[in-house]
């Protein structure tokens, strides 16, 4: 059968739309965060041979593969100590983490707190759905207390992290939140992300219609947004310890950790650049 | 109230110098997943789910008036699908 030939999408330079439709369900919020992206890297007129987008594994994970830019889908909780090595082979990279809750948070939790710790100079944007959804809803390190999964049929016993304020008392100099209904400040966000230097955060509450909202009996993902539109608040530098998120209750977004630090790369260049101990 | 307020009402003299930008909508019918964001979140209610079935068997959006559309974008920032996009077509005095 001949390709019909489809009117060209504006953001056709930065996603490989050749690859779209994608794999995300009807009414996932993935992709509105891969449009705030995509937004952010037009607004930043940066040169795009200049970015690398960096996933680990999951719904989120298959970012990297629909961006048209050098990307890595990597292993699974990995996609920051990947960045990592990507950044400090060519620093001139921005480097982009686009991946999943329990990809950054789960599995790779340890990365996520050294690379802040470190204050590597990468940007990570965490897609927050509550839940491992890739492999079918089980309960991840940020699902709510009581909520439904399919490995917590009789609701979440165990507290989930509050990713600002791990991100926080971890070293990162940017902390945000949005959900994916926030698409403007979202975008504004990850724009100030990408031009911070040092280990930036963005999270972005997300809806997966297919497993958290179905198990929750919290209808479809425009249900979710509707919730969101009606319940997450605007609190700039809010404490970051109360930034916790309760099942069904309010959620605060805003910026909240926008702070100075050396970064890595600028130790190191002391480092180089001061006289060397000589050795005994 | 409203009625004595009226009276002091002027009309900008520069009002002719004001213009709202027109949109012209683009719709990839069989991109979409009919999830309705589009729809929902259109400032303007330019946007209506049809009542056909594109090829994957999802309810598109339809344009019911156009002429309403302010080229603001919303519709595309928030389809997770890049489904739908918005393109300036004209701007119009805001006195026509
Ligand atoms: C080493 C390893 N362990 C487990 C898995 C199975 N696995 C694939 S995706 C995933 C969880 C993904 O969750 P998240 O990062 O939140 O992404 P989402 O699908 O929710 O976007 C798991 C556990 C794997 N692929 N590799
Ligand atoms: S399973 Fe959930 S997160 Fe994954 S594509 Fe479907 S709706 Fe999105
Ligand atoms: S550009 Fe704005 S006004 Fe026009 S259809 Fe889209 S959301 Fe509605
Ligand atoms: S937002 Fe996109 S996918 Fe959803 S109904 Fe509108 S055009 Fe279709
Ligand atoms: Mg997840």
């Amino acid at each position: 059968m001949a390709k019909k030939k489809i009117e060209p999408h504006p953001m056709e330079n930065i996603l490989r739309m050749d690859r779209i439709p994608h794999i995300w369900c009807p009414a996932c919020g993935i992709g509105t965060a891969v449009t705030s992206f995509a937004s952010a890297l037009e607004k930043l007129k940066v040169n795009l041979d200049e970015v690398c987008v960096v996933s680990g594994i999951g719904c989120t994970g298959r970012v990297a593969g629909y961006t048209k830019v050098d990307s890595f889908h990597t292993t699974h909780g990995r996609a920051i100590a990947y960045a990592t090595g990507v950044k400090l082979g060519n620093p001139k990279m921005k480097v982009i983490v686009f991946s999943g809750d329990g990809d950054i948070i789960a599995i790779g939790g340890n990365h996520f707190m050294h690379a802040a710790r470190r204050n590597i100079d990468i940007t990570v944007i965490c897609v927050n759905n509550f839940i491992y959804a890739m492999t079918g809803g089980q309960v991840a390190p940020t699902t709510p207390l009581t909520a439904y999964a399919t490995t917590s049929p009789f609701g979440n016993i165990e507290p989930p992290y509050n990713i600002p304020r791990l991100a926080e008392a971890c070293g990162a100099v940017y902390v945000a939140r949005w959900t994916a209904l926030h698409v403007r400040r979202l975008t504004n966000s990850i724009v100030e992300a990408i031009q911070k230097p040092g280990f930036s955060v963005v999270e972005v509450i997300s809806p997966c219609a297919q497993y958290y909202s179905r198990i929750n009996r919290l209808g479809d993902g425009l249900d979710m947004m509707r919730f969101y539109h009606d319940n997450a608040v605007i609190k700039h530098n809010e404490p970051t310890e109360n930034l916790d998120i309760d099942y069904q209750k309010q959620i605060i977004m805003g910026k909240f950790i926008d702070r100075e630090k050396p970064t890595y790369i600028e130790r190191y260049n002391e480092w180089l650049s001061e006289s060397k101990p000589k050795k005994k | 109230m409203k009625e004595t307020r009226a009276k002091y009402w002027r009309k900008s003299l520069n009002l002719s110098e004001f213009k709202i930008p027109k949109g012209k909508i683009h719709i990839l019918k069989d991109r979409c997943k009919g999830c309705g964001f589009c729809v929902e979140y259109c400032p303007n209610n330019v946007l209506e789910l049809s009542e056909k079935f594109n090829a994957k068997g999802y309810h598109p959006p339809k344009i019911v008036n156009e002429n309403d559309c302010v080229n603001c974008g919303l519709c595309e920032m928030v389809c997770p699908d890049f489904a739908i996009w918005c393109t300036l077509d004209k701007e119009v005095c805001l006195e026509s």
